[in-house]
């Protein structure tokens, strides 16, 4: 074997040695530092100093820094973390750099208001953010749907500031005709579970986002298992009240006529009835938003967006 | 072995002769200098800028140096012809450029520790004196001089088939999408199928800088894992040696007519 010929072997096998220790160190570093990368993120945290260092490339690093916004939270998400604190700044950062990215406004309003395990249990900040994108995109009926979506769902919910963002949509050009509908649903039926999904089924269609719209699925859901539920209970207490005993299984509300078979819920799995005549759900882990049907003592998890 | 170490030192020596060189040192040092000013501007952050500008102004300055001196490496060589009497002395291929690789290391290695004490000189006139945390400022040079020895072989390995401008303009892309690369892996971990394994293998292949770039935690006095620091000189190591054998296959097959 020539003296160049020994030379090319040996560099060709310590490279393939070489690259693959690095891609196994590499995931090494990732174990050691697996929560360090979003800390990095707001190494520089205010928005105002990110706009002047971009040098006028602020489109291209709002789309970087909405990315790592979506990362942020969907590996949180992942990890069943029960705080999203840097996804307010994120965002924050992200529509500093580019003020008309509504989804990122869209997605403060599902994600950043609710509490923790759903999203930051930050609704004063989500309400500056879509405020902030009101004021650079007035035109765009869509921020005044997601303001009085976050006042709607606040606790307190605040009906009336919802239904006044609601109206201010209204008078928007082009607004959607069902923001005149909830605005006026908001001001007589604010508590009501058609209001709500009314406002679910609203949140699916104005958003292109997958993140979004399976957090307004998983809603949906568990708002079509409290009605059912809330139904199955008014029915229980009616067969009481006519026979004096609560039904044995549903069966009994069958025989009765109120029933045509035994209810099940969304995922097709039948509802139990329970001995003092209340209503659970057999798996109440795959519907992580809902108020009945919860066995006592049961701790939510952290929600699955399906 | 004593060839390489040669080829080293005379590397070594030219690049220090470069007047180029002792402006970028002398305006990174001034940085860092100047970060006491922004400081005062500010309310409670003094050392923190003196940290992260100055270590910023090492990373950057450093990075610049060992590509503009990097890419001329074998070029110049070349160009000046005096590659030909080298390597007409009993001086392998593979030799030339594992000196030339040590060769601007180490220049590199000076400038680091040139600039580093500006640093510590700005750090000391702001803090009055040293305190226990800063000896992860150390820390985080050290990964700053990993950086440089990974950039320093890619360089190498553009400028051993490339002209000088080509060899910078892939050596700085690569720069920019390796302080990205954690994003790459975080695209193609939320990826699938195909587009998964491309990005995987993308993520893995170019070098990983923000794993080195611990500036952010040791200026808010953050320490650094041991295996961390372990983990990066390995992977600074690997990666090094795959980009310097890159770079000597293509080299041993290069014509020099």
């Amino acid at each position: 074997m020539s003296g160049s010929r020994k030379v090319t072997v040996a560099a060709s096998i310590l490279l393939l040695l070489s690259l693959a220790s690095s891609v196994l160190l590499l995931r090494r570093v990732d174990q050691v530092r697996s929560h360090a990368t979003l800390e990095e993120v707001l190494y520089f945290s205010s928005p105002k100093w990110i706009k002047r260092m971009s040098l006028g490339y602020d489109g291209l690093l709002a789309d970087i820094y909405w990315t790592r916004a979506v990362q942020y939270f969907g590996s949180r998400h992942v990890a069943h973390a029960t705080d999203y604190k840097l996804l307010a700044p994120l965002l924050e950062i992200t529509t500093a750099l580019d003020p008309k990215l509504i989804v990122a406004y869209q997605f403060g309003a599902n994600f950043v208001a609710p509490k923790p395990p759903e999203g930051a249990g930050m609704p004063d900040k989500a309400v500056a953010l879509v405020e902030y994108g009101i004021r650079n995109n007035p035109d765009n009926w869509k921020l005044y749907y997601e303001l009085g979506f976050i006042y709607y769902y606040m606790d307190p919910p605040e009906h009336a500031k919802a239904a006044e963002a609601f109206d201010r949509g209204t008078k928007v050009p082009n607004a959607h005709p069902f923001l005149r509908v909830l605005a006026a649903q908001m001001a007589q039926h604010a508590g009501e579970i058609q209001t709500a999904r009314m406002l679910w089924q609203a949140a699916y269609a104005t958003t292109q986002d997958d993140l979004i719209r399976k957090n307004a699925v998983t809603h949906l859901r568990a708002l079509k298992v409290d009605e059912d539920i809330t139904g199955l209970e008014k029915m229980v207490a009616t067969y009481q009240e006519q026979t004096g005993m609560l039904p044995a299984s549903f069966n009994a509300l069958v025989g009765a006529g109120m029933l045509l078979g035994v209810p099940v819920d969304p995922n097709g799995k039948p509802y139990q009835l329970m001995f003092d005549g209340s209503i659970e759900l057999r798996t109440p882990e795959d519907f992580p938003f809902v108020e009945k049907g919860l066995p006592p003592g049961y701790k939510p998890g952290p929600p699955k967006l399906h | 072995m004593s060839r390489v170490v040669h080829i080293a030192s005379n590397t070594f020596r030219e690049a220090v002769r470069d007047r180029v060189l002792y402006n970028l040192v002398a305006f990174a040092v001034l940085l860092s200098g100047a970060a006491i000013l922004v400081g005062q501007i500010s309310i409670d952050i003094e050392r923190l800028v003196v940290v992260n500008l100055g270590l910023t102004a090492v990373s950057l300055f450093g990075v610049v140096i060992a590509i503009f001196i990097g890419i001329g490496l074998v070029s110049k060589e070349i160009e000046k012809r005096t590659l030909y009497t080298v390597l007409s002395r009993p001086v392998r291929r593979w030799e030339f450029i594992v000196g030339k690789f040590f060769g601007l290391t180490g220049t590199l290695v000076v400038n680091t520790v040139c600039m580093a004490i500006g640093v510590f000189a700005a750090l000391l006139y702001v803090s009055h004196k040293f305190q226990a945390s800063d000896r992860w400022i150390l820390v985080a040079l050290y990964f700053i001089v990993l950086q440089f020895l990974i950039l320093c072989s890619l360089t190498l390995l553009f400028s051993s088939f490339s002209s000088p401008l080509l060899s910078a303009v892939f050596a700085f892309s690569l720069f920019v999408i390796g302080s990205f690369a954690e994003d790459l892996r975080g695209f193609a971990g939320m990826s699938h199928g195909l587009t998964q394994g491309l990005a995987t293998g993308a993520a893995y292949l170019v070098p990983n800088f923000s794993a080195l770039n611990v500036i952010g935690q040791v200026a808010h006095e953050q320490a650094i894992s041991g295996r961390l620091i372990a983990y990066n000189t390995g992977y600074a190591l690997a990666y090094s040696a795959m980009a310097i054998c890159g770079a000597v296959l293509i080299f041993e097959r290069r014509n020099l007519k």
